[in-house]
C-alpha cells in the first residue's frame, strides 16, 4: 500500500526525486531511495528525524532484476518508538557510499553484507571479510552461489576427481 | 641477510614498535565463551586497540533458511543462541507469523511467555556463573547451575530437549502444557527469590568483585545507541528501553514489571542490571501462571505455509538484547530471504571501544559481561 504521511512529506520535501517509492507492509514504512544519495538521507534521518539506532543493515538479491540487489537499512528511533527501512537498488559491481560515518555499528554490517553478497561500499574504513576466511571465493548469500560450489571446487582441486555430491 | 624459512624464500618480516606488542587471545581461550580470537594490541599490558577475528563457527544458517520450508528452518534458529534456544525460536515463530498475518491464540500466547522468561533466567544464570568465574569467584557457578538445572528440567518436561528445544511452533504451541507446569514453575520462583539474595551476599559487596567490575568497560548511553548495542548493556548505561515494553509481542502488555537501569554502564551495573532482570523475569512467571487462559494452542495455519510476497521485520527482547528477524517472501513455500539481526554480534562490535585503555585481564571481564554466544555472533 503507498505510503504519504507526514515523515514521507518531510523526506519528499528535502529531497524530492531521490524518495522513490513509499509504501507501508504490515505496519512497517519503507522508504525506496536513490543510491546516490543514500548518505544524505542516512544523515537526514538520523539527525533531523532521530531514528539514532541502525537495527540492521542487510542485503537481498533478485539476480533476475536489472539492478539485481536491495540494500536494506532497518533504523530505529528511540525519541519515537519507530521503525523504518530504507531500501536502495544496486546492479551489481555498483559502488554505494558508506554510512559508517552516520552509525558506526555500520562497520561490521556493511563488512558482512561485503561478505555474503560482494557488495562494495565506498569509503569504509576496513572492508574486508567479517565471517568467512579472506580466500573464500564467491559470495554465499548471492542467488546464483550454489550450496555445492565450495565443495566441488575443493573436490576437484584437491582430490583431481568430480565431486559425487 | 634477512631470515629464511625451510623453503628457502625470503619470511616477511614485522617490525614492531619498541613498545608495542600483538597478543592474540583465542581462538581456544576459556574466557571468550566459544571460538573468539581478539588481536590485542599492547602497550606493556594496556590495550591500544583490539580487533576482533570471527567466523569460527559460521554455518551459513540464512543460507540454509533459503533451501528449508518455513516449519523446517525453525528448529535451525534454536542453535545459534544455544543458551537461550527458546527464545530464539519464539522471534522466528513471530516473525513468520506477523509475515502471514495470523496471531497465536491467547493461551499460547502465555505459555510462550512463561517459558520465555525462565529461559532468560536460565540465560543470565548461565551467564552469571561464567563470567564470575572468569574474574575468579568458582562458587557462583555451582549455585547458579543448580538453578538453571531445575529451569531446564522444566524445559524436559515440556517438549523433551534442555538446549535446543524447538519449544514452539508458528502458529502457537504443538505441545500442550502438562499437568504440573504452573507448579514447576510456581515452585522455582518461589525459592528462587532467596537464591538471588544468595548470589547477591557472594558478589554485590565483595571487595575483589566491585574492584574487578567497577570503572570497567565503561560505555556512554551516547555512544551505546551509535554502536547499536541493546539488551542490558544498553540499560546499565542508562537507556530506559526493553522490546517489552517499547513493542510489547506475546503476552507480556498483561503484566506488570519494571525495567532496571543504571547510569554509569560499567561492568559493576551490567552485573546489578541482570540480576535485577532475573527478579523481574521471577515477577512475570508469577503473574502468568495465576491465569493461563483456557482454549486452542495452535491458530489456524495450514501444514503447508506459504506466506503472501512481502517482507517483515519483528524483534523481540532476546536476554542478549535486541534479535531481529527479516524475513522476505516470494509466495512459495520457502522463505526468499531470512536475515537474523544477533544480539551479540553488534554488542560484540563495541568491544574495542570498551577495552582500549584498560589491561589484558579487565579484557576477559568485558567480554563476560557482554554475554556474547559465539554461535550467534557467527551463524
Amino acid at each position: 500500500m503507498p505510503l504519504n504521511n507526514e515523515l514521507v512529506q518531510r523526506y519528499k520535501a528535502r529531497f524530492g526525486e531521490a524518495i522513490r517509492e513509499a509504501w507501508i507492509d504490515r505496519k512497517q514504512a519503507i522508504l525506496v531511495v536513490a543510491p546516490e544519495q543514500l548518505l544524505e538521507i542516512a544523515q537526514f534521518s538520523r539527525d533531523d528525524e532521530k531514528f539514532d539506532m541502525l537495527s540492521d543493515l542487510t542485503a537481498v538479491d533478485w539476480p533476475k532484476r536489472e539492478k539485481r540487489f536491495d540494500l536494506v537499512l532497518i533504523l530505529y528511533s528511540f525519541a519515537k518508538n519507530e521503525r523504518l527501512r530504507l531500501k536502495a537498488l544496486l546492479g551489481e559491481g555498483e559502488p554505494v557510499t558508506t554510512v559508517e560515518g552516520v552509525w558506526p555499528t555500520a562497520n561490521w554490517l556493511e563488512r558482512e553484507c561485503y561478505d555474503m553478497f560482494g557488495i562494495v561500499f565506498a569509503g569504509h574504513s576496513n572492508l574486508k571479510r567479517l565471517l568467512l576466511p579472506e580466500e573464500w571465493q564467491g559470495f554465499p548469500l548471492r542467488k546464483d552461489y550454489d550450496i555445492l560450489q565450495q565443495d566441488e571446487a575443493w573436490v576437484r582441486e584437491n582430490l583431481g576427481i568430480e565431486s559425487g555430491q | 641477510m634477512p631470515p629464511s624459512d625451510i623453503r628457502g624464500s625470503n619470511v616477511e618480516t614485522t617490525v614492531l614498535g619498541a613498545d608495542e606488542i600483538i597478543l592474540n587471545m583465542g581462538p581456544q581461550h576459556p574466557s571468550t565463551h566459544g571460538v573468539l580470537r581478539v588481536k590485542l594490541f599492547l602497550d606493556g599490558e594496556k590495550v591500544v586497540k583490539s580487533e576482533c577475528v570471527i567466523g569460527y563457527l559460521h554455518r551459513g544458517v540464512e543460507k540454509i533458511a533459503e533451501h528449508r520450508s518455513y516449519q523446517q528452518f525453525a528448529p535451525y534458529v534454536d542453535r545459534m543462541d544455544y543458551v537461550a534456544a527458546v527464545s530464539n525460536g519464539l522471534g522466528y515463530c513471530e516473525a513468520v507469523e506477523k509475515l502471514m498475518g495470523v496471531e497465536a491464540p491467547p493461551r499460547a500466547r502465555v505459555i510462550r511467555t512463561i517459558l520465555t522468561e525462565m529461559q532468560r533466567i536460565a540465560s543470565h544464570l548461565f551467564w552469571l556463573g561464567t563470567h564470575a568465574l572468569d574474574i575468579g569467584a568458582l562458587t557462583p557457578l555451582f549455585y547458579c547451575l543448580r538453578e538453571r538445572e531445575e529451569i531446564l528440567k522444566i524445559f524436559e518436561k515440556y517438549c523433551g530437549a534442555r538446549l535446543t528445544t524447538h519449544a514452539f511452533r508458528i502458529g502457537g504451541l504443538q505441545y500442550e502444557a502438562y499437568d504440573e507446569l504452573e507448579k514447576d514453575v510456581e515452585r522455582f520462583c518461589q525459592g528462587f527469590d532467596k537464591r538471588v539474595d544468595e548470589y547477591e551476599a557472594l558478589l554485590t559487596q565483595n571487595r575483589i568483585w566491585v574492584g574487578r567490575t567497577k570503572g570497567i568497560g565503561i560505555i556512554s548511553a551516547a555512544d551505546a545507541i551509535a554502536m547499536g548495542v541493546t539488551g542490558p548493556v544498553l540499560r546499565a548505561s542508562g537507556v530506559e528501553w526493553d522490546l517489552r515494553k517499547a513493542a510489547p509481542y506475546a503476552a507480556y502488555d498483561q503484566y506488570k514489571f519494571k525495567i532496571p537501569t543504571e547510569k554509569t554502564g560499567d561492568t559493576y551495573d551490567r552485573y546489578l542490571v541482570r540480576m535485577e532482570e532475573m527478579r523481574q523475569s521471577r515477577l512475570i512467571c508469577l503473574q502468568a501462571i495465576e491465569n493461563i487462559p483456557a482454549g486452542p494452542i495452535l491458530g489456524k495455519v495450514g501444514k503447508v505455509l506459504k506466506p503472501p510476497p512481502g517482507e517483515v521485520y519483528h524483534a523481540i527482547e532476546a536476554p542478549k538484547g535486541e534479535l531481529g528477524y527479516y524475513i522476505v517472501s516470494d509466495g512459495t513455500t520457502q522463505p526468499y530471504r531470512v536475515r537474523i539481526r544477533p544480539p551479540s554480534l553488534i554488542n560484540l562490535e563495541a568491544l574495542d571501544q570498551m577495552i582500549r585503555g584498560h589491561l589484558v585481564a579487565d579484557v576477559v571481564a568485558i567480554i563476560g559481561t557482554l554475554d556474547i554466544v559465539l554461535g550467534e555472533v557467527d551463524r
